[in-house]
């Protein structure tokens, strides 16, 4: 399935849960990402089972804390 | 209030602007805009102000110039070293131009002080560089409803979105619930940042402010500008309204100001 991830079209299986692609992705820091499916937040206690779909669009949100 | 001669060439390339005009420089000069940390953020977005004629910038920040500041602080210059940062941005400021009242604060921002500080101003600057600071920026300006630009950088990295006191707007607090733990997500300090970073992300937040201030465009709301340098990727991720965000909510559990544990990379002391 085609589903695209922070702005990038990519391609992986079905049934794919947001933490399996964190995994994949190799997330930096995956525990202080915010992630938002098709423009919704999802929220910690839904990372491992949240499935994602094919058309689906994923971000992935990071801290950036500097300014100095 | 009536342009002197002076302003009108000062200006000209404002004032031809069909978004701007001789009413939006005049908004400018009228505009009141605080940066918070006269740091790598701070440095462009205080001098496209200053130049830009925006009437009364304040600028806060405690430390002094250190020479590891040089590499992307160029507001400071190297003979300002061991000068309060505050101090010399606003010799650059009023250098660039007189027309500007800069009112420095050489202090660092907790919850006892930023409610007086933000007060007076139109619009807010994050240039800060640790996140008790810009957890603190937000929640003290939805609290006192004052439009702000948040913005981090590292590394090749940048990020920025802006907040406006608009019910379906979402605040930095509804991306991120709170703080990072100490050391849990590096610092410009420990993971490095290009100096040149700075300077775009901070003229983002300057130009954030400008069309705040004329009405120009539209505002980087509910929306988190991301730029890779290392891609040339600018993309803009959609960001949700939070209905139980802490401190924007219709019932906030966050209704007092919160000083976090810090975590930065300048506070040495
Ligand atoms: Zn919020």
């Amino acid at each position: 399935m085609k589903i695209t991830v922070s702005g990038k079209e990519k391609e992986y299986s079905e049934g794919i849960t947001i933490k399996q692609l964190i995994e994949a992705e190799n997330v930096e820091n995956p525990l202080y990402v915010t992630v938002t499916l098709n423009d919704e937040f999802i929220q910690s206690s839904e990372i491992e089972t949240a499935v994602i779909k094919d058309g689906d669009s994923i971000e992935f949100l990071y801290f950036m804390g500097g300014g100095c | 209030m009536a342009f002197t001669n002076e302003q009108l060439e000062r200006y000209s390339r404002h004032i031809i602007l069909k978004d701007v005009g001789v009413k939006g420089q005049k908004k400018l000069l009228e505009g009141k805009v605080l940066i918070i940390g006269a740091g790598g953020l701070g440095a462009p977005a205080a001098m496209y102000l200053a130049a830009a004629g925006v009437g009364t910038i304040g600028i806060a920040d405690a430390d002094n110039v250190d020479l590891s500041n040089l590499q992307r602080q160029v507001i400071h210059t190297t003979p300002d070293i061991g000068k309060p940062k505050v101090e010399s941005a606003k010799e650059t400021m009023q250098a660039i131009n007189p027309d500007v009242n800069v009112i420095t604060y050489k202090e660092f921002i907790y919850s006892s002080n930023i409610m007086d500080i933000i007060r007076d101003y139109d619009f807010v600057l994050d240039g800060t560089d640790n996140f008790p600071a810009k957890f603190l920026i937000n929640d003290a300006c939805v609290m006192a409803k004052i439009p702000f630009c948040h913005a981090g950088i590292i590394r090749f990295e940048g990020q920025l979105m802006t907040w406006v006191p608009e019910s379906d707007v979402p605040c930095y607090r509804c991306v991120f619930k709170e703080p990072p733990p100490k050391d849990a997500v590096p610092t410009c300090r420990q993971a490095g940042v290009i100096g040149a970073m700075a300077g775009i992300i901070g003229c983002l937040q300057a130009m954030e402010a400008i069309k705040y201030l004329t009405g120009a465009g539209e505002l980087l709301t509910g929306k988190l500008l991301i730029y890779d340098a290392l891609t040339n990727d600018f993309r803009k991720a959609k960001i949700p309204k939070d209905r139980n965000c802490g401190v924007c909510s219709d019932n906030p559990s966050i209704t007092k100001l919160i000083d976090y544990e810090q975590a930065a990379c300048e506070l040495k002391k």
